[in-house]
Order: structure tokens, then C-alpha cells, then sequence
């Protein structure tokens, strides 16, 4: 992998920006009100405030707002305080908003490593959607291959020298066709990270390791401290 | 109850939906598929005729000695009633293909399919049917539909369904009352052909997915409205999906029975629901893949410490469709433990506490 770590306390100027107590207390506030915009479908709301921090580097506005807001909806999720629908429309304004008004956002992680993202198998691109929001939200890039079937979606990433690749799944059976993926992946060479998730993994917490992934993540926003520690884990 | 002659399947399941104590718990093994093996065929195969599943559903209760049968094919042929397509896969359920709407504005020209001339909903007719002149009365036959809530799934895709949840009113209420003439039509022919009662899968409506106060909009008026006019009772199942903040409402919609999710606490739904509305589930179905012998018997005792006491619950996994890939010995010990474990009174609780 040929990403490089990220840093939450150094400008693109390389100046030391160690938040204070103060700071600390703001970003909370400001992280709740997003939130609460985002749970509201409040657009506009959100972009207000977003917009207030516009002055700063698109990144830290990501990583100090965005980020931490979706992770704490994925959270609530999981212990069945908010429902999916609601993070699904979060992590679509999100995604808009950092087109928006972060467009230098979008090209904040060049260093970052070639990612995919695909669906196995299935019609049900929900979960996929939201995981390409969620990310493209944290300031990545990534290409979305759709369904495709398990030695298509090898072959593909593969060839693309893809170095972490999202699955999503709903059923069961192309749950357990990620195996085939890894054992395809390998044969050709390939030595890409991936990522599962979707239901079976959450009802069967040792699945994602049976099928040979690197890591399962229980929500969307999961990915983006796995994509930062995969990145910050590189030489 | 503790009457010395073992009763029927049909005997046990009415008792325990009045909220009574039968001879044991009733045992609801939903094995859709492993009839195919039983045959051996290929799922295809399986599902390409009543009779296939005839013998199976018959199969399978003669060996796992379980109080319902099952005519339920898979989820998607209702897409594919709708003209949709179903993809057949090998090891699990038949998946539904490219949606059938493509565009909101679509909905405006759909038209229901006549459940009576379906070719894939007539086999589902007959294999009721069928089943009804073997069993007769001892024992539930349980019919399935998709909720109209639920259906847009499959028929436009989620992301677009939720889109137009959210964003296109007028099309989403047009879209209900389609879906619940159609949804009517075939949980009223279901129950004609011989279904005791209804499973309405309605998983958009689980808290997993949209809100309570989303829920209270739009899920829960279809269910009262669809349910109202079903000729027989219903058990509505959110297929693994949550249903803690919106049981009592579910209860309110004219069900008698609420599926439970394994990711959910069975003692604490009971204490909601108890004498209202009757439980199902929630063994969990994913797992149970890799369970042995020794853990389903576990997992069975801990459902039954939860919510056996008292009747209303029924035990089952929590997606309404055993996995294909769970082993037999594993089926086995789920049944042999209900048949030791779940017979009333359940003292041995006390016992181990």
C-alpha cells in the first residue's frame, strides 16, 4: 500500500494546530448540532454549519466535524438508538456537502491507497451506497464496481491494483463468497486488504475472519478508522 | 396446562397464542430449503414444483418433529409474479433480480398481478392445497407475504424506495395502495387454499431500519389497513430486523404474533408484551451455521428461560428461514432440546438460576 498517515494536528503549512480545552469543547457542540441536522434531513442546517468553518482546511473540517458525527450516528445505530434510514440520508448529505463546499476535500487523500468498493452477488446496493457515501465523505476516493459476481470482482480489482477493497453483503451465501474472492486474489498475486460487511457479519461475528477478510465493519462509518489505520500502519 | 396425553400441533400453537401454558413449547422450524437436499435436488429444482415441496415440508416435520409446515417458496417470487427476475444461487434462497420500477414515475402505471393466474404464485397455491389434504387440522400451515411496506425493496430497490419514502409522498401512497390490494388479494387466496394463518414479513418496518416516528407514518397504517382486511390471523415477522421501540404498536395493528431478532433480548419484548401479543423467535439463524450440537441445545434452554413461562412465544430462528448451510446434527439437537427443555412448567429454570 502506498498511502501515508494522516495527520490530525499539522496544516497542510505544517503548523503544530493542538487543539485547546476550548477548541475541544466548540468541535463538540459543533459536532452535535451537525448531527442533529443531519438525523433532521436538515440540509441546510448542516451546511450552515459547515459553512461557518469554510476558512479552514477542507480536511480538518472533515476530520473534526464530518467524521466524528458520522461515526457517533454508526454507533447509535448499532445499539439501536437511530435507525438505518436515517444513517443512509446523513452519509448522502454529507457526501454533498463535502462536494460542495470542500471540493479540495476530494482530492485531500492523493496519497491515499487505491480502493474499490462492490456488492456481491446481489441486487440489494444499499449497504454499498452507504459505505461510498460514508467514504467519499471522509475525503477519499474510491471506485464503486457495483454487484458483481465473486471471480469477476477478483479479476477486476486485481487488475486495477486495488490495495483495499469494500464488500458488501446481505444473504448468507455471497456472505461466504468473499472466500473465493481472497483465495482468487491470492492466486493472481494480489495483496489487497478487504473489508466486509453487511448483516451475516453482524449476526455471526467470526464470519468476516472464516472468508479470509482483514477486518468487518458492524456500520458504515467502520471504514474510516480502518482506511487511517491501514494507512497509518504503511512504512 | 398439564394435561397427561400429548397434544397436537395445531392444539399447542392455539394455546400458546391465548397466552396459556401448553403440553410444551411450540416449535416453529422454518426449514424452506432443506427439502431440496432431503430430495436430492438442486434448489431450482426444488422450487420448480408443489410437489417437491410438499414432500419436503412433510419430510422435514416427520424427521425435526416441529408444529408448522411451510409452503413459503422464497421471498422474491412475489417480484417475480410482478414480471420481476429471481436469480437462483446453489447454497441459499432464490434473490431477486434488477428491480421492476426503474423510475418513481413508473408506479403510476403498475398494476397488481391476479394472484389465481400467476404461474409461480398458483404453485405456491397448490403446495398449500396439498399440504391441507395431508394434515388437515393437526397442524398450522403457515402462508407468507411480503408486506406492501416491504415489497418496494425488491420491486424499485432500496435506495430508491427510501428515497421516495422520504421525498415523493404522493408516489409512495400510490405505491401502498397497490401493493396492499395485491398483498390482500394473495394472503386472502393463501388462507383459502388451506394457510391457518399469515406471516407478514415486513422488515422496512423494523426499527433496524426507519424510526418509530417514521414507522408510526407510514409502515404501521399499512399494516393496520392490510391486516384489517386478511381473512385470518397474521404473525408479523421484521426478518432479523429490531422491533423493541415499536412492539406495542406492532401489537396494535391486529397481529397476534411479533418475530424477535437474535440481536434483541426475548425476556424484556415478553415483559412488554406478555398476554397481548405472542413472540417468535429468535434463535439466531447466521450463527447456527457453526453451532454444535451441545450450543444449540444451549441456545434453545435460553430462549426458553426468557420467554417460555406463561405461553405466548413460539420457538423459531430469527429470520424466519433457516439458513441452508446449517447442519442437520444441529437441526437435531434444536428439536431434541425443545422436546426435553420446553416442556411445561418449565421448572428446571428455577433449578438453574
Amino acid at each position: 500500500m502506498r498511502g501515508m498517515g494522516i495527520s490530525h494536528k499539522v496544516n497542510t503549512m505544517g503548523e503544530c494546530l493542538m487543539p485547546t480545552r476550548q477548541d475541544t469543547a466548540n468541535d463538540e457542540l459543533l459536532i452535535q448540532r451537525f448531527e442533529a441536522a443531519l438525523l433532521n434531513l436538515d440540509r441546510l442546517a448542516a451546511a450552515d454549519l459547515l459553512s461557518q468553518e469554510i476558512k479552514q482546511e477542507p480536511m480538518q473540517v472533515v476530520e473534526r466535524i464530518i467524521v466524528p458525527a458520522l461515526e457517533s450516528i454508526g454507533r447509535a445505530w448499532e445499539d439501536g438508538r437511530l435507525a438505518l434510514s436515517q444513517i443512509y440520508m446523513g452519509g448522502r448529505i454529507c457526501e454533498e456537502l463535502v462536494d460542495s463546499l470542500f471540493p479540495a476535500a476530494k482530492e485531500a487523500h492523493r496519497q491515499q491507497p487505491k480502493m474499490a468498493l462492490a456488492v456481491l452477488d446481489d441486487y440489494h446496493l444499499l449497504g454499498k451506497r452507504m459505505v461510498y457515501a460514508t467514504i467519499r465523505s471522509g475525503g477519499y476516493a474510491l471506485d464503486d464496481y457495483g454487484r458483481m459476481e465473486a471471480a469477476a470482482l477478483a479479476q477486476r480489482a486485481g487488475e486495477a491494483g486495488v490495495e483495499v477493497l469494500f464488500i458488501s453483503a446481505l444473504m448468507l451465501a455471497s456472505a461466504l463468497r468473499v472466500r473465493q474472492v481472497r483465495n482468487e486474489l491470492e492466486r493472481m498475486g494480489c495483496h489487497v486488504k478487504i473489508m466486509v460487511g453487511g448483516a451475516p457479519f453482524r449476526l455471526d461475528e467470526r464470519l468476516w475472519q472464516e472468508v479470509g477478510a482483514d477486518a468487518m465493519g458492524r456500520n458504515a462509518s467502520d471504514a474510516l478508522p480502518q482506511i487511517s489505520k491501514w494507512i497509518g500502519a504503511q512504512p | 396446562m398439564n394435561e397427561l396425553h400429548e397434544q397436537t400441533s395445531m392444539q399447542r400453537v392455539l394455546q400458546a397464542l391465548q397466552h396459556r401454558e401448553a403440553d410444551r413449547v411450540p416449535f416453529f422450524l422454518l426449514v424452506t430449503m432443506h427439502g431440496a437436499r432431503e430430495l436430492g435436488l438442486s434448489i431450482q429444482d426444488y422450487f420448480s414444483r408443489a410437489e417437491h415441496v410438499v414432500e419436503g415440508q412433510l419430510r422435514m416435520r416427520a424427521k425435526y418433529r416441529h408444529d408448522c409446515l411451510c409452503p413459503f417458496f422464497y421471498a422474491s417470487i412475489e417480484v417475480e409474479a410482478w414480471g420481476g427476475e429471481v436469480i437462483y444461487v446453489e447454497d441459499g434462497p432464490p434473490n431477486s433480480g434488477q428491480p421492476i420500477i426503474s423510475r418513481a414515475e413508473e408506479i403510476m402505471y403498475l398494476e397488481p398481478p391476479d394472484v389465481k393466474t400467476t404461474p409461480c404464485l398458483k404453485k405456491v397455491l397448490s403446495a398449500t392445497q396439498q399440504l391441507k389434504a395431508q394434515v388437515g387440522d393437526e397442524v398450522p400451515i403457515i402462508g407468507v407475504v411480503m408486506s406492501p411496506f416491504s415489497l418496494p425493496v425488491m420491486q424499485m430497490g432500496f435506495e430508491r424506495y427510501l428515497e421516495l419514502m422520504l421525498e415523493r409522498p404522493e408516489l409512495f401512497e400510490r405505491l401502498m395502495q397497490i401493493n396492499e390490494e395485491f398483498c390482500v388479494a394473495w394472503a386472502n387466496a393463501q388462507l383459502k387454499a388451506g394457510a391457518t394463518a399469515i406471516c407478514y414479513f415486513d422488515p422496512v418496518s423494523s426499527s433496524t431500519i426507519i424510526p418509530r416516528e417514521h414507522y408510526l407514518r407510514t409502515g404501521f397504517e399499512v399494516a393496520k389497513r392490510t391486516i384489517a382486511r386478511i381473512n385470518g390471523p397474521t404473525a408479523t415477522h421484521f426478518a432479523s430486523g429490531r422491533c423493541g421501540p415499536i412492539l406495542a404498536d406492532v401489537g396494535l395493528t391486529g397481529t397476534a404474533v411479533v418475530g424477535v431478532s437474535a440481536e434483541e433480548n426475548l425476556a424484556s419484548r415478553k415483559s412488554v408484551c406478555r398476554g397481548k401479543v405472542s413472540l417468535l423467535g429468535n434463535l439466531n439463524g447466521i450463527a447456527m451455521r457453526r453451532w454444535t450440537p451441545k450450543q444449540a441445545e444451549q441456545e434453545v434452554k435460553n430462549a426458553l428461560a426468557q420467554a417460555g413461562a406463561g405461553g405466548g412465544f413460539i420457538l423459531s430462528d430469527n429470520h424466519g428461514e433457516i439458513p441452508f448451510q446449517v447442519p442437520e446434527d444441529v437441526l437435531m439437537s434444536l428439536s431434541e432440546a425443545v422436546h426435553t427443555w420446553g416442556r411445561y412448567p418449565l421448572h428446571w429454570i428455577q433449578n438453574e438460576r
